[in-house]
C-alpha cells in the first residue's frame, strides 16, 4: 500500500489558517499555519487541549469549513466541499434517530448512487465486520453507546474512504465500552480488514493517543499550532502498563504543561490582564482539589497523570483545574507536576470564612478582571454596573461563548468569595450582598 | 447473514392475506369513493346551489358532514405544501427570512375572518359560475387558519437541525434534495405533526364559518355542517342545531381516530431522543395496518417510490451551490436587497393609505380603534375569568393522574369543537331572556378557546415532578403559600402556551361572536369584530381593510408587549427540567 501513494500524499496541508469573528467583530485566530501531511497506513492524531484549533483542522478536511488561508489538498486536489474518499466518525455518533442500523448505514452509498443490491451487500458486510450483527433494524435509541459508535464506524467504512477522520469518537463512552471499542478497531487495523488506508483522529486524551497513533500532532493553543511531532514506535497490541509506554504518557504530559515562550501571560490560562479567559470551574472543585493535594499520599506534589486517573479525570479536566490554581497562586503546574504553593496548603487548613477571605484576596491581586469589577463598583454612586459593560470589554479580546464563560466564572467565583453580588434577572453586578 | 435472509421470510408471508386485511380493505376502499363521491360535487355548475338548496333534513347531514371534511383534508394538503416551500425557502435564504418570517408573524396575526370578504370576491371571479370558485374560498379561509403557525414550526425546526447530524450529511455527500428528505422533514416531523393538529382543531371553527357567507350582494351556502345550522338560525330550529352538533362530534372523532392518531403513533419515530423514553403513543388503527399482510405488501411499491423518490439526483446549478466560505457574507448585496425591501413596502403602503384615505377620514380610524379597545377589554376579561377557573380546575386535574389520563383528551377535543356550532343555543337563551348582548355575547369569543388553558394547565400539573410536590408537603407548604410558591410557578410555562392561544383564538372569534342571530332576532355588541363583520355583510372594503388593520396591530402589539416578555420568562426561570 505504501509504495501507491508515494508521490501524492492522501492529504497535504500548508500554512493552513483559520480565524472567526470576535465579538467585538475582530477576528479571532484560532489555527495558525498548520503543516499536515498524511501518507497512506498511519494512524495520526492530533492531540491538543479545548479550544487548539483540532478540531476546526479536523473540519476543514473534511470539508466542512474552508481555511482563512492557506493549501489543504487531499489528494492532490484542493479541497472544495466534503471530498470524495474521506468519510468522519462524529463524537455524538451523529446517527439519523428515525432510520434503522441498516438504513444508517447505507445512507452514505445511498448519497453516492450505488445501486440498492449492492448497497445492501455492503451495508451488512460494514455491519457484520464491526461486529453489529443481529441490530440490522433496530433504532439508534435501542442501542447502547457503543453500539450506537460502532454504526457510526460501519457507516463511516461502507464507503470505502482512503481517509478515515475520527472526531474524539470515544470520549462520549463510559471508560470500559470505549476500550473494547478501541482495541477491537486496532485489531482490525492490524489485520488489514479495514477497508481504509489511513485515519486521523482528534483526541484530547494523551493515553489513547499513544495506544492508537503512528504519529502525534501535539496541538499548542491560542491559536492552534502544532508545537510538537511525536512518533510512537511500539508495536501493536499496546500495553498501558509497558514502562516504554509510561514514558511516553509522561512526555506528552510534560510537554503539554511547559510554559510556552512566546505568550507573555504564561500562566497556562489563555489571554493577558482583563483578557483572560477563565474555563469554568466551581470554586468547590478547586477547594476540593487543594485539599486533596494537600493530603496524603500527595503531601502538596502529585504527578498529573497519576492525579487524573485517581480523581477519573480527562487530561483536558485536569489541565483545567490545575491552571485555575495556578492562575490564583495556590498551586504551580510543571513538567507533567502540580504543586501547591505555600498560600494554597494554608488554604487547605483554615476554616470556611478563612478560605473565602483567602481567596477574595487572591481572586483581586491575581485576576485583573475581578479587580475591574469591582472598582467600577466601588466608584459607582449607585454601586451597580450592567453586566453588559464587562461583556463588551471582554468581547474586545475573545469570542462571544469565551466572554460568556468568563463571565460564568466571575460571577461563580465572586460569588464565594463575598466579592459583589450579580442579579442574573437583571444583569446587574452590584455591592449589595445579601447578609 | 445474507440478503436472502433478511428478505424471505418477510415476503414469503407477506403475500397471504389475513383477516386484519379484510377489515383494513374496506376502510380504504370507503375512503376512496368517498372521495370520488365528494370530488364530483365540487365540479358543479354555481346555480345548482339554488335549485337544491340546504335542507334541514337530518338524513342530509352525513353528506354534508363529508363535504365539510373534504374541505378540510384539501385545505391541510395546501397548508403542507406550502409548509414546505416557505419554510425551507426561509430557513435557507438568510435573504428571504428576512422578509418572510416577519411576514409570518404578522400573517399569525390577521383575523382570518376577515380574509373571506376579499378570498371569496377573487376565487368567484376566477371560476365564473362554478361552485368550485365558492369551494375554493372556503378551503383558502381554512387555510389561512392552519398554514402560519405549521411553517413557523418547520422554519424553527429547519434551523435547529443538529450540528452533527448537518455535518455527517455534508460530510456523506447527501445532495440538497436528499439532505431535505433525509434529515430537514423527518427533524421536523413531530413539531409538524403537533402544529397540524393544533391547525386542525382551529380550522373546523373556520370552515363551519365560512360555508354560508354573504359579501355584498353575494350569498354563497356550500352544502355543509355550516350552512346547515345557518340555516337552523333562519328557521329558529332549535333541534336541527343539535343534530349538527352531534354530527360535527362524530366527525371529529373519527377524524382524530382514524387518521391522527395513526399518524401521531407513527410519526414517534421521528422524535429526536437518543435513549428510548416514556410511553409511546398508541393507535388502533395503526396497529390494524400494521398487522394486515396483503395490505402491507402493497405498500412495499409506495415505500420503494418514496425512496426512489427522497434520492432522485436533482442536478443544482452551480450557481446557486452555497461555496463554503470563511468570509462574512458581502455587504453590497445586503444593502441591494435591503433597499428593494423598503422601496416594495413603501408603495404598497403608498397604495393602500390611497386606497383607504378615498372613503375614510381620520375619524374612521379612531372609532374603528375604539371599537378594538373594547374588544381588547373583553379579551382581558374572558381571559381572566378562564384563569380564574380553570387553572384551578386544571391543577386539581393534572395532580390526579388517573383523573388526567380522562380528562386530557376531553379537554382536547372540546378545543377542537368548532364552538361557533353551539353560538345558536345561546343566542336563543339571551334572546328568549331579552339579556344585555353587550355583556351576554361576550362569552362566547372564549367559549371554544377556554379549553387550551384548561389542557395545558392539566399538562403542567401532570409533568410537575413528584419530588417537588413532596418536599413542598414535608416543610408543610400549604394554602396560599403553596399556590403562590410551589404550584403556579410550577405550571406558568404551561399556562403561557394555553393562554396565548386563548386569547388569539378569541380574537378571531370575536367577528362571529360580537354579531349573533336567531330567526329575524339581530344581535349585536359593540366592538372591532362586530365592526368588521357588519362591514362584511354590507360590502364595504375599506371598512374592513380598516378593521383587520387595527386588529392585527392590537394582537400583535398584544402578544408583544403582554404574552412574549411572559413567555420569554417563562422559558428562562421557570421550565423544569
Amino acid at each position: 500500500m505504501l509504495e501507491v501513494t508515494k508521490e501524492t500524499n492522501l492529504l497535504d496541508m500548508r500554512g493552513v489558517c483559520r480565524s472567526f469573528p470576535k465579538g467585538s467583530g475582530e477576528e479571532l485566530l484560532v489555527l495558525e499555519k498548520v503543516d499536515l501531511t498524511i501518507h497512506s497506513g498511519e494512524i495520526v492524531g492530533l492531540l491538543g487541549r479545548s479550544g487548539s484549533g483540532k478540531s476546526t483542522l479536523l473540519r476543514i478536511i473534511a470539508g466542512l469549513i474552508a481555511p482563512s488561508s492557506g493549501d489543504a489538498k487531499c489528494r492532490g486536489e484542493a479541497i472544495v466541499g466534503p471530498p470524495n474518499g474521506v468519510s468522519m466518525v462524529f463524537q455524538s455518533f451523529a446517527l439519523f434517530p428515525w432510520l434503522t442500523v441498516l438504513q444508517n448505514v447505507e445512507l452514505g452509498l445511498e448519497a453516492l448512487g450505488v445501486e440498492s443490491a449492492e448497497r445492501r451487500t455492503r451495508a451488512l458486510a460494514a455491519i457484520d465486520l464491526i461486529g453489529l450483527d443481529g441490530f440490522e433494524s433496530a433504532f439508534p435509541k435501542e442501542l447502547s453507546g457503543g453500539m450506537r459508535q460502532r454504526v457510526g464506524f460501519a457507516r463511516a467504512l461502507v464507503v470505502h474512504p482512503d481517509l478515515l477522520l475520527m472526531d474524539e469518537p470515544f470520549s462520549a463512552l463510559d471508560v470500559l465500552t470505549a476500550e473494547t471499542l478501541r482495541t477491537d478497531l486496532i485489531d482490525l487495523w492490524i489485520e488489514g480488514r479495514l477497508p481504509i488506508k489511513s485515519v486521523l483522529m482528534v483526541t484530547h486524551n494523551i493515553e489513547e493517543a499513544v495506544l492508537m497513533c503512528d504519529r502525534i500532532l501535539v496541538f499548542s493553543s491560542n491559536p492552534g499550532r502544532v508545537a510538537a511531532e511525536i512518533k510512537i514506535d511500539l508495536p501493536h497490541p499496546r500495553n498501558r502498563l509497558d514502562p516504554a509506554f509510561r514514558q511516553l504518557v509522561d512526555n506528552i504530559y510534560a510537554r503539554m504543561t511547559q510554559r510556552p515562550a512566546r505568550t507573555p501571560a504564561a500562566e497556562g490560562i489563555q489571554g493577558i490582564g482583563v483578557g483572560m479567559i477563565l474555563p469554568h470551574v466551581s470554586s468547590n472543585v478547586l477547594s476540593g482539589l487543594i485539599e486533596t493535594l494537600a493530603a496524603p499520599p500527595y503531601n502538596g506534589h502529585a504527578d498529573l497523570p497519576i492525579l487524573a486517573s485517581h480523581l477519573q479525570l480527562e487530561a483536558d479536566e485536569i489541565f483545567h483545574l490545575g491552571e485555575s490554581l495556578q492562575l490564583l497562586r495556590f498551586a504551580q503546574l510543571s513538567e507533567g507536576d502540580l504543586m501547591l504553593t505555600e498560600a494554597g496548603k494554608r488554604f487547605a487548613n483554615l476554616e470556611t470564612d478563612a478560605r473565602k477571605r483567602l481567596f477574595a484576596d487572591h481572586l483581586m491581586l491575581y485576576v485583573p478582571v475581578m479587580g475591574l469589577i469591582r472598582r467600577v463598583l466601588d466608584e459607582r454612586p449607585s454601586h451597580t454596573a450592567p453586566a453588559a459593560r464587562f461583556r463588551n470589554e471582554l468581547e474586545d479580546y475573545m469570542s462571544e461563548e469565551y466572554a460568556d464563560e468568563t463571565l460564568k466564572t466571575v460571577v461563580s467565583w465572586a460569588r464565594y468569595a463575598e466579592l459583589f453580588a450579580y442579579d442574573e434577572q437583571s444583569e446587574t453586578f452590584s455591592l449589595e450582598n445579601p447578609h | 447473514m445474507t440478503l436472502d435472509d433478511i428478505l424471505t421470510p418477510r415476503l414469503g408471508q407477506a403475500l397471504r392475506p389475513n383477516i386484519w386485511d379484510a377489515v383494513a380493505l374496506v376502510l380504504v376502499i370507503g375512503a376512496m369513493v368517498l372521495i370520488v363521491y365528494g370530488g364530483e360535487q365540487t365540479t358543479l355548475p354555481l346555480s345548482t346551489l339554488d335549485t337544491s338548496p340546504v335542507s334541514l333534513d337530518p338524513a342530509n347531514l352525513p353528506v354534508y358532514a363529508l363535504r365539510t371534511t373534504m374541505r378540510m383534508l384539501l385545505a391541510i394538503v395546501c397548508s403542507i405544501i406550502f409548509t414546505l416551500l416557505y419554510a425551507t425557502l426561509a430557513a435557507k435564504s438568510r435573504r428571504a427570512e428576512m422578509v418572510l418570517i416577519p411576514l409570518l408573524d404578522i400573517l399569525q396575526s390577521v383575523p382570518i375572518l376577515g380574509f373571506l370578504t376579499f378570498t371569496v370576491v377573487f376565487f368567484l371571479n376566477l371560476f365564473p359560475g362554478q361552485v368550485l370558485g365558492a369551494e375554493l374560498a372556503c378551503v383558502f379561509a381554512i387555510f389561512t387558519s392552519q398554514a402560519w403557525n405549521m411553517a413557523f414550526s418547520m422554519y424553527q425546526s429547519i434551523r435547529n437541525v443538529p450540528k452533527d447530524l448537518d455535518e455527517a450529511s455534508q460530510s456523506f455527500h447527501l445532495s440538497g434534495w436528499q439532505r431535505f428528505w433525509r434529515l430537514d422533514v423527518p427533524f421536523a416531523m413531530p413539531g409538524l405533526i403537533w402544529n397540524t393538529m393544533m391547525s386542525m382543531s382551529g380550522g373546523w371553527f373556520f370552515v363551519v364559518a365560512s360555508e354560508a357567507i354573504t359579501v355584498g350582494n353575494t350569498t354563497i351556502t356550500l352544502p355543509g355542517i355550516g350552512s346547515y345550522v345557518a340555516l337552523g338560525i333562519q328557521k329558529q330550529n332549535l333541534p336541527a342545531i343539535g343534530y349538527a352538533i352531534l354530527t360535527m362530534l362524530l366527525v371529529i372523532i373519527a377524524y382524530d381516530q382514524l387518521l391522527f392518531r395513526p399518524v401521531v403513533a407513527w410519526a414517534d419515530k421521528f422524535r429526536f431522543e437518543q435513549t428510548a423514553s416514556g410511553t409511546a403513543p398508541t393507535s388502533w388503527m395503526l396497529d390494524l395496518f400494521r398487522r394486515t399482510r396483503a395490505l402491507r405488501a402493497l405498500t412495499y411499491p409506495f415505500a420503494a417510490l418514496n425512496r426512489a423518490f427522497s434520492n432522485l439526483h436533482l442536478a443544482i446549478p452551480q450557481i446557486l451551490k452555497a461555496p463554503l466560505r470563511s468570509g462574512p457574507p458581502s455587504r453590497a448585496v445586503d444593502a441591494i436587497w435591503l433597499a428593494l425591501i423598503v422601496a416594495g413596502t413603501g408603495y404598497a403602503g403608498w397604495k393602500a393609505y390611497r386606497y383607504m384615505s378615498a372613503t375614510l377620514a381620520l375619524s374612521d380610524v379612531l372609532i374603528a380603534v375604539n371599537y378594538g379597545l373594547i374588544t381588547l377589554l373583553r379579551v382581558i376579561v374572558l381571559i381572566s375569568l378562564a384563569t380564574l377557573i380553570w387553572v384551578p380546575v386544571g391543577v386539581w386535574i393534572g395532580l390526579r393522574p388517573k383523573l388526567a389520563e380522562r380528562i386530557q383528551p376531553l379537554a382536547q377535543f372540546l378545543a377542537a369543537f368548532p364552538a361557533n356550532l353551539a353560538f345558536p343555543v345561546f343566542v336563543a337563551v339571551i334572546v328568549r331572556f331579552g339579556l344585555n348582548s353587550n355583556i351576554w355575547l361576550s362569552p362566547l369569543m372564549i367559549l371554544g378557546t377556554q379549553w387550551y388553558i384548561l389542557f395545558n394547565v392539566i399538562a403542567g400539573a401532570s409533568a410537575f415532578p413528584t419530588d417537588l410536590r413532596e418536599a413542598a408537603g414535608s416543610f408543610h407548604l400549604k394554602g396560599w403559600r403553596w399556590w403562590i410558591k410551589v404550584i403556579l410557578p410550577g405550571i406558568f410555562p404551561y399556562y403561557i402556551t394555553g393562554a396565548i392561544t386563548a386569547s388569539g383564538g378569541s380574537w378571531n372569534a370575536s367577528i362571529v361572536a360580537e354579531v349573533a342571530s336567531w330567526g329575524d332576532t339581530h344581535l349585536t355588541a359593540n366592538g372591532l369584530g362586530a365592526y368588521i363583520a357588519l362591514a362584511t355583510e354590507a360590502g364595504d372594503f375599506p371598512r374592513v381593510v380598516l378593521g383587520i388593520t387595527v386588529m392585527c396591530v392590537l394582537v400583535t402589539l398584544f402578544n408583544r408587549l403582554l404574552w412574549r416578555p411572559l413567555y420569554a420568562f417563562g422559558e428562562r426561570r421557570l421550565r423544569l427540567g
